[in-house]
């Protein structure tokens, strides 16, 4: 009945560029806090690196003191992969699968958000939660292990474990779009755990079957351990940098590949 | 209350409101269950329009519909004149959706605070509090909150960025009596600043309560539409008990009857107007008695317009 459209003159709707930093820094802020509070993801994620790390790579060694300290360098490298994997799987892919699955990323899409704002958040969570759990590895292995590392040394160590919260968070973000919010974290658990034993990361490869060491070359923590192993010296093959970083960015675009379907297939779903 | 005050600029002719949303012939099917069947819906500017059906109606896929979180598949539909999920929309936009999982861990506070930040020019959070009623739960983590506080935050967030064009899904569902009712004076607090707000819902006295305008929805299409007043004198008969002598048959052939069953020695009779029937029945049959006229109950009633619909649909669709 009533044709009138509505007023052409628009009140503000653009958000100023100091208002999208603020946007972008309380998601990340409130997605850290929100993880954080959750004690069976903070205290897990946490303690789970850190007491294998205790386990097999400080109270093992120490009944060879000759060996003790590579062990402990070791286990740091391999552990630290571990803990990094473990926070950008569950809170990257388990967080969003179960805010997908349960409605509430629809309350988001649903509001002026930016979906960058989103996955930053997510990411910079991973990050931080990598670097408290680097630290905190390198604080033990220092105390306890005998690891003596060379402050730049050290600071690389963390750089590149850290930095591997890209990689495995993209994974994440593979799995958000396609698990189940039930059965997420069963998913990752079944990838992971696995995933990590393949790589090296309890028991090094060398040690390890022939076909298993062959199988490691498609797993992202074979060569994120490694690149991690080469910093200490402690690599299969210490020329093999380039191979590993190319290894990592080829899985990391797999997986955001299959994100993007994911994605679209999840709008296509709300949109189709 | 509200129906009589914000019914009577409707009433001028010369006043035509300005249109803050519509659809046009929107349809929408799920594999094998349709959702909507080409429908066409207008939301004036400061109206409540409650969209009343039972579940399943398509409520929830029109509001998603129209947040540009769910693409027709036919038809259009515009939101303050352009595409619902354009970011210039979203801004002017608010929505209370059901949602299973809400983050646990976070405090009220901080949802409102969170959300209040997408908007370019939002309500100060104090505001915000205090409209949604959350000033005394700000610090409460949301996992800890009870059933209507919760729904409460949820329309915090819908509220928390100004918005013109208000949804809100089933805001009411699952709550008890007092916390609907509370529900209902912050919903009606939205209408006195002038918002504009589609409301779905399930309870007709909810609608009746709140809305200006009411659209009833069945099976994807609209069955009935009109103010609260006439909706219920559309969906509300009367009921005529009485004992006869006349058979059942006899009384379901008077004009007028809508349905008549037997109760124990008596008849209960639906109709829309008592009186003529009454009359009739008077005439026919001299021995009647034990006459009693009722109102049907309200969900009663509305059951009864949505069933009508299923038996004469073609009727009813005009």
């Amino acid at each position: 009945m009533a044709a009138t459209t509505f007023p052409a003159t628009l009140p503000v709707t653009r958000r100023s560029p100091a208002r999208t930093i603020t946007l972008f820094y309380k998601e990340a802020k409130y997605e850290l806090l929100k993880n954080v509070r959750i004690p069976v993801y903070a205290v897990s994620t946490v303690a789970f690196p850190l007491m294998f790390y205790v386990l097999f790579g400080i109270v093992l060694g120490s009944g060879n003191p000759a060996n003790r300290n590579e062990g402990a360098v070791y286990m740091l490298a391999t552990m630290g992969c571990f803990g990094v994997m473990a926070v950008s799987l569950f809170g990257f892919g388990v967080g969003l699968a179960i805010e997908r699955g349960q409605g509430w990323l629809q309350v988001k899409r649903a509001s002026p958000m930016p979906i960058a704002a989103y996955f930053f958040a997510k990411l910079f969570s991973a990050v931080v939660f990598s670097t408290v759990i680097m630290l905190l590895l390198l604080a033990v292995g220092t105390t306890f292990g005998g690891v003596r590392l060379p402050l730049t040394t050290a600071a690389r160590l963390v750089g590149i474990l850290v930095a591997g919260s890209v990689p495995f968070s993209s994974m994440g973000l593979a799995i958000g779009y396609f698990a189940k919010p039930n059965s997420a974290p069963a998913v990752v658990n079944l990838i992971y755990l696995p995933m990590a034993f393949c790589s090296g990361l309890w028991i090094p490869l060398f040690m390890l079957p022939h076909g298993l060491r062959v199988f490691a070359n498609f797993l992202p923590p074979y060569h994120m351990s490694q690149l991690a192993l080469n910093v200490v010296g402690l690599g299969m093959a210490p020329a093999s940098t380039w191979l590993h970083v190319e290894g990592l960015l080829s899985f990391t675009l797999i997986c955001l590949g299959l994100a993007a379907w994911g994605y679209w297939r999840d709008e296509g779903k709300l949109y189709g | 209350m509200s129906t009589a005050l914000a019914e009577m600029p409707r009433s001028i002719p010369a006043f035509r409101p300005a249109s803050v949303a519509k659809s046009r012939n929107l349809k929408k099917s799920y594999g094998e269950v349709v959702a909507l069947r080409d429908l066409n819906l207008e939301i004036h500017a400061g109206e409540l329009l409650a969209l009343l059906g039972p579940n399943g109606a398509g409520k929830t896929t029109l509001v998603r519909m129209l947040l540009g979180l769910a693409r027709p598949d036919s038809g259009s539909v515009s939101v303050l004149g352009s595409d619902p999920h354009l970011g210039h929309v979203q801004t002017r936009v608010g929505a209370m959706l059901q949602v299973g999982r809400v983050p646990e861990t976070l405090k009220v506070r901080e949802h409102i605070d969170l959300f209040s930040s997408y908007y370019p020019a939002p309500l100060p959070i104090a505001e915000t509090l205090k409209i949604a009623g959350l000033e005394d739960i700000t610090e409460r983590p949301y996992g800890e909150l009870s059933g209507g506080q919760k729904q409460r935050v949820l329309f915090g967030i819908a509220l928390c960025g100004n918005p013109d064009l208000l949804f809100l899904d089933e805001p009411t569902v699952g709550l008890d009596v007092e916390a609907r009712r509370q529900m209902w004076a912050q919903i009606r607090t939205l209408i006195g600043r002038g918002k504009t707000v589609l409301l779905t819902t399930h309870y007709l006295n909810e609608a009746d309560a709140l809305a200006d305008r009411i659209l009833v929805l069945d099976k994807g299409t609209i069955v009935a539409e009109g103010t609260p007043a006439e909706i219920k004198a559309r969906a509300m008969g009367k009921q005529i008990r009485c004992t006869s002598r006349l058979s059942l048959e006899e009384v379901r052939q008077i004009p007028g009857v809508l349905g008549v069953k037997a109760d124990r020695n008596a008849f209960e009779l639906q109709v829309n107007a008592a009186e003529p029937v009454v009359r009739e029945l008077l005439q026919r049959d001299s021995w009647l008695g034990d006459l009693e006229v009722t109102n049907a109950g309200l969900e009663e009633a509305f059951l009864a317009l949505t069933q009508n619909h299923n038996t004469d649909s073609s009727k009813e669709r005009n």
